[in-house]
């Protein structure tokens, strides 16, 4: 049987990518950044998944106004770095696992949450950021990612998205979902995006550590209650683009706990600010048997 | 009956909704356009021209030709979408973050680096913190 054994969540800003990709990340402005991910990146290589359930956003590349799926799951093959605008990012395609995700596509839906299946998209720097960070910056003996990779892509950027509650509630169908497949799969599940930021208007720069760092504790120890953080909490407190942690939540709601299972362990805790507008959260968190 | 939008009195704040995704429809699928090589050079060799071929408002050409953010927002643009403009002008997320403020790209950075622009005063409306209305535009270069 497969199972989720363990958490990540991750801001996913394109600058962080950019300072990996021009090789800037021992220039002092990066350097603590980076440092704070030093342990992550040997945890990582210490409990290699089979496969990395990485729920993110897209930011209008993949998806144009034509349509913007609420929750959309890729069952590809294989998926391309996207070029957003200033080339593609130099790292390796994003090699899928369509059999999983196939399976986790039939179970979740038949849990009544309506996902889109997506068998082709380009994969943005919301989906690629956080494998850099955590994995390196595949190159030389290690051209490739070290695992598959499922995108789950979710709406933050058309209002209304979907709600906390919502989001967690689905992380519970894809635990479920993983459990109920056959195969012995170690499988990790991303949530990504935020922290505290607002990339528009004369609020622009909002950055809330305080705010940010009670969400955090919130997220581990009690995580319905920050599942029941209303959308306007995210936009009054972390920005109109904190509103992107509601996708931690699906990841944090695939734990065993939230099922009734043991509490997760804390393996990594990061907060820094800034990169480049954003206050940046990372928390590692490991299923106990 | 009118939806509820607790987000309206947020300031110095747009929430890119259903509304205002109706409204920047052809905004934005211009600024997708631009995430082609070809799209870029064929726009930079003529702007209005290239605005030209989208149904798109007398405003929004405009505010894209000002390279007005705040105003391409109001007109239904969002933020992901007109960072292609940024990206076709070689400018960076935080150039045009900090445009939207008034403040140079200097102040901006400092400001984040100072741990970035408090919530005090910016969550609600007729409060007095930098974002509000009233305080409007921020940076050295506006003070008098």
């Amino acid at each position: 049987m497969a199972r989720i054994t363990a958490s990540v969540y991750t801001s996913h800003v394109p600058a962080i990518g950019a300072a990996i990709d021009l090789g800037k990340t021992h220039e002092p402005y990066w350097q603590p950044l980076f440092k704070g991910y030093e342990p992550s990146k040997q945890w990582l290589k210490d409990n290699k998944p089979d496969v990395i359930f990485l729920v993110y956003n897209d930011h209008a590349t993949a998806f144009s106004l034509e349509m913007i799926p609420t929750f959309a799951i890729g069952t590809a093959a294989a998926y391309q770095p996207a070029d957003e605008g200033w080339g593609p990012r130099p790292v390796p395609t994003v090699i899928g696992h369509p059999e999983l995700a196939a399976h986790i596509a039939q179970s979740v839906i038949q849990s009544d949450f309506d996902l889109t299946i997506v068998n082709k998209m380009d994969v943005d720097h919301g989906l690629t950021v956080p494998l850099s960070l955590m994995c390196g910056q595949p190159g030389g003996d290690n051209p490739a990612w070290p695992c598959p990779v499922i995108p789950f892509a979710v709406n933050v950027v058309q209002y209304p998205v979907p709600s906390g509650q919502r989001c967690f509630k689905l992380g519970q169908a894809i635990r479920q979902a993983v459990e109920s497949f056959d195969q012995d799969l170690n499988v990790q599940i991303w949530g990504t995006g935020g922290m505290s930021h607002q990339l528009q208007g004369a609020r622009a720069g909002l950055i809330n550590r305080e705010w940010d760092n009670a969400w955090l504790d919130k997220l581990v120890s009690d995580p319905a209650g920050a599942a029941a953080t209303p959308h306007i909490d995210y936009v009054r407190e972390a920005g109109s683009e904190g509103i992107e942690l509601v996708m931690w939540l699906i990841a944090r709601g695939a734990m065993a706990d939230v099922a009734g299972g043991p509490a997760p362990t804390v393996k990594h805790r990061f907060y820094h600010v800034p990169a480049s507008n954003t206050a940046v959260g990372h928390l590692i968190l490991e299923n106990n048997r | 009956m009118a939806l509820d939008k607790p987000y309206q009195d947020v300031p110095g704040t747009t929430i890119f909704d259903a509304e205002q995704s109706r409204k920047g429809y052809h905004l934005n699928q211009f600024c997708m356009s631009l995430m082609k090589a070809a799209n870029r050079e064929r726009f930079k060799a003529d702007e209005r021209g290239y605005l030209d071929e989208w149904p798109m408002t007398e405003e929004q050409k405009q505010a894209v030709l000002a390279r007005d953010l705040n105003r391409c927002i109001a007109a239904g643009g969002n933020i992901y979408f007109l960072a292609k403009i940024g990206a076709t002008d070689g400018k960076s997320f935080q150039y045009m973050a900090a445009s939207m403020t008034g403040m140079t790209q200097d102040e901006y950075m400092a400001m984040m680096l100072a741990g970035g622009r408090s919530a005090e005063g910016n969550r609600r409306l007729g409060e007095n913190g930098d974002a509000q209305p009233q305080n409007q535009p921020q940076g050295r270069a506006h003070r008098g």
